[in-house]
């Protein structure tokens, strides 16, 4: 195990499958000056340009022409820079990538990572900082992943390299400079398997992406209090870990969603419409959604801290549903 | 290696491996033998006011972003101010702006409040946009600045649109819109040229061409790199012109002008220009020599130009051009001054504004 930042797990997974496999390559805008966050620093030295390669300001085209070469056999992986830079090309994802594989009866194949950094970021105002994660989950075709730590950062881009579906790979802006153990080699994390942070028998506390953190100091300061929360990181949330997620809301009977994304229409949405159609009977209250107003995200730091969900908010709202 | 087997004679792959291997690429080319008519004292002394208001307005901006009062995205005008100056001086009164993100020039030219300016980007309550927007987007319809646009390339089309409603409403003013040379490269200005030209949209499009998109030099972007050409397919008439050269920007911004307002259609300017500091805050521009931005400023400074002008052959006194530079930068302290105790959003403001009838 090594202590790494999460942009520099990310750069060894993507390194590691880049020596791996020689149809895997990187393009980009300034890719090769390490990209915006750093997360692909020095690999122009190793790899070139034909493969840490810097593309003109032109999103359509890069996606599109990345889903071509995807049809061929090789395995882009494309940076948006932020989610939403992505919306210039997202007829490319959802009209194309996402539908080739079935439209065309299982013969096209489109192995393509999109990364797409999502979140809040210190005053980076509406147009640089959406958490968008919940529009691509409503794609049938799309692959999403909302990695929450170094380790799965490196875990779940090698996987979603190696996979042969499109995945939309959403890291989260203000994590890049978190540190945690990675391990070595060949770690692999597979699609749809949640990671339970922390076991309780009080509340289910589900979350994904940066949220998570938090989900996890509101749990140590209920935990304070004697609530034991159940904190359950989704990791990816196409496909997600339903099952995982029953058992523990039919545990604990109670479930909070935490999402920094816009509440309405978020993915915690369809969580918990799934906890309620099946678990109607096992909930001893009803299920809490957690998430920012449906607001533009502002530049002054007073307002842009308004629309954050905080760990106060999380642990407020767990201590409501277990009727202290 | 699949990849490695190709063969690499020829076309861009050596090129582009060339290109992305030297560190520093020397973007800088030729400077377009325009030979302007000379301006007037009053004309002179009104650009120099201009531009150094853009610069020690950007300067000053630049400081608070070091003292943390000013956060997240900025992006500073500084090299390029005779680009808007001179358009502006071309263009009527009501003739629309509209731009991206490095912004705060154009609005200053448009004659927005220096205050209103500043106060945004210190993100507080007398700010062009009550602090919701910052640096990138701000907004005057009084005085005719549409944004301010953090998504590259939108207000190409966006601008395109102002001009269908001039010409819509048959009112006689023309859009400019500003974008730069790694903007050019994005979809919807071919689109947007297309339509504007079909329907003989009144539109100034205006390439801030800089040398460079954040790291990437105009070599390392374009296929054609002479943006003056890039409506020739459209049939819109293009020049390349002296961008650090304010009365080459105005004697081509009022032909240009002229020519969209008349009816003609759409008009290409490729202004050749520089910006000296980093592509934003956080950018140490290492893509470049520091001789290469050192040339600029000493050869070709927009301002100094004009000053040498002014001293040289209108023989305006040193005194004269003191009292500029003094008053100058009193309207650029009371602006920072203003920024730093305007007081912050009301948090209740987070709800105005996101639709007519607040329904979030
Ligand atoms: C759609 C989109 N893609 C990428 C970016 C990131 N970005 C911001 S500025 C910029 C460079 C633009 O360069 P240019 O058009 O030459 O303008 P300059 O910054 O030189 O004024 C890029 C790539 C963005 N904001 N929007
Ligand atoms: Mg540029």
């Amino acid at each position: 195990m090594a202590i790494m930042t999460y942009a520099d797990a990310a750069k060894a997974g993507l390194a590691e499958e880049m020596r791996r496999d020689p149809h895997v390559w990187a393009v980009g805008e300034d890719l090769g000056r390490g990209g915006v966050f750093g997360q692909y620093g020095g690999m122009l030295a190793e790899f070139g340009p034909e493969r840490i390669s810097d593309a003109p300001i032109s999103e359509a085209c890069i996606m599109g022409a990345a889903v071509g070469a995807a049809m061929m056999g090789t395995r882009p992986v494309v940076e948006m820079r932020f989610s939403d830079f992505a919306l210039c090309a997202i007829d490319e994802l959802v009209n194309q990538a996402a539908k080739a594989r079935y439209m065309f009866g299982g013969q096209a194949r489109v192995p393509l990572v999109v990364r797409e950094p999502i979140g809040m970021w210190r005053s980076s105002a509406a147009q640089h900082s959406q958490s968008l994660e919940s529009w691509y989950t409503h794609i049938p075709g799309l692959v999403v992943v909302c990695p929450s730590s170094p380790a799965d950062n490196k875990g779940l881009l090698k996987t979603a390299i190696r996979s042969d579906d499109p995945v939309v790979y959403m890291e989260h802006k203000g994590l890049w400079p978190v540190e945690g153990e990675v391990p070595e080699g060949d770690h692999l994390v597979p699609f749809g398997k949640a990671n339970v942070l922390r076991e309780g028998r009080d509340v289910t506390i589900v979350s994904w992406s940066a949220q998570v953190h938090l989900c996890m100091k509101a749990a140590e300061q209920l935990a304070k209090d004697g609530i034991e929360a159940e904190v359950i990181d989704l990791r990816t949330l196409w496909p997600w870990d339903k099952d995982r997620v029953l058992a523990s809301v039919e545990k604990t009977g109670r479930l909070i969603v935490a999402q920094e994304a816009v509440s309405v229409s978020g993915f915690g949405a369809e969580i918990a419409a799934t906890v309620s159609e099946t678990l109607h009977g096992a909930l001893k209250a009803p299920v809490k959604r957690l998430g920012a107003p449906r607001i533009p995200v502002s530049y002054a730091p007073p307002l842009e801290d308004k629309a954050r969900v905080t760990a106060d908010q999380i642990a407020a709202a767990a201590t409501a549903l277990v009727g202290r | 290696m699949a990849v490695a087997a190709r063969k690499t004679s020829g076309g861009g792959r050596t090129d582009r491996g060339a290109a992305a291997e030297t560190a520093v690429d020397p973007a800088v080319s030729e400077v377009p033998a325009n030979n302007p008519p000379p301006f007037t004292e009053a004309e002179d002394l009104s650009a120099y006011h201009e531009m150094l208001l853009i610069r020690r307005f950007e300067e000053k901006a630049g400081q608070l972003y070091g003292m943390g009062l000013i956060g997240g995205f900025c992006h500073l005008y500084i090299g390029q101010e005779a680009v808007v100056v001179g358009m502006q001086m071309a263009a009527n009164e009501g003739d629309e702006v509209i731009t991206g993100y490095r912004d705060h020039g154009h609005m200053l030219a448009c004659g927005m409040d220096p205050r209103g300016v500043m106060a945004e980007l210190t993100g507080r309550r007398g700010g062009y946009s009550k602090g919701k927007g910052g640096s990138m987007h701000m907004f005057s319809k009084e005085k005719a600045f549409y944004g301010g646009h953090g998504i590259v390339g939108a207000q190409v089309s966006l601008g395109t649109g102002l001009g269908l409603a001039n010409w819509y409403r048959e009112d006689g003013k023309v859009a400019l819109v500003y974008f730069g040379d790694g903007a050019a490269n994005q979809g919807q200005v071919y689109e947007s040229f297309n339509m504007a030209e079909l329907w003989k949209l009144p539109v100034v499009y205006i390439i801030e061409n800089n040398k460079y998109a954040m790291g990437t030099s105009v070599n390392r972007a374009s296929a054609q790199t002479d943006f003056s050409k890039r409506g020739v397919s459209f049939n819109i008439p293009g020049e390349q012109v002296d961008g650090m050269d304010v009365r080459a920007v105005r004697e081509a911004g009022q032909r240009a002008i002229d020519f969209a307002r008349s009816g003609k259609g759409p008009y290409i300017l490729e202004m050749q220009t520089y910006r000296y500091r980093g592509h934003s805050m956080s950018d140490p521009a290492k893509y470049r020599t520091k001789d290469e931005v050192a040339k600029m400023r000493e050869e070709r400074d927009p301002i100094e130009m004009v000053r040498k002008r002014l001293l040289e052959s209108h023989k305006v006194g040193e005194d004269e051009l003191k009292k500029i530079d003094a008053k100058v930068r009193e309207i650029v302290n009371d602006s920072a001054e203003f920024a730093s105790h305007d007081p912050e959003p009301d948090p209740a403001e987070l709800w105005t504004d996101i639709l007519v009838e607040v329904r979030a």
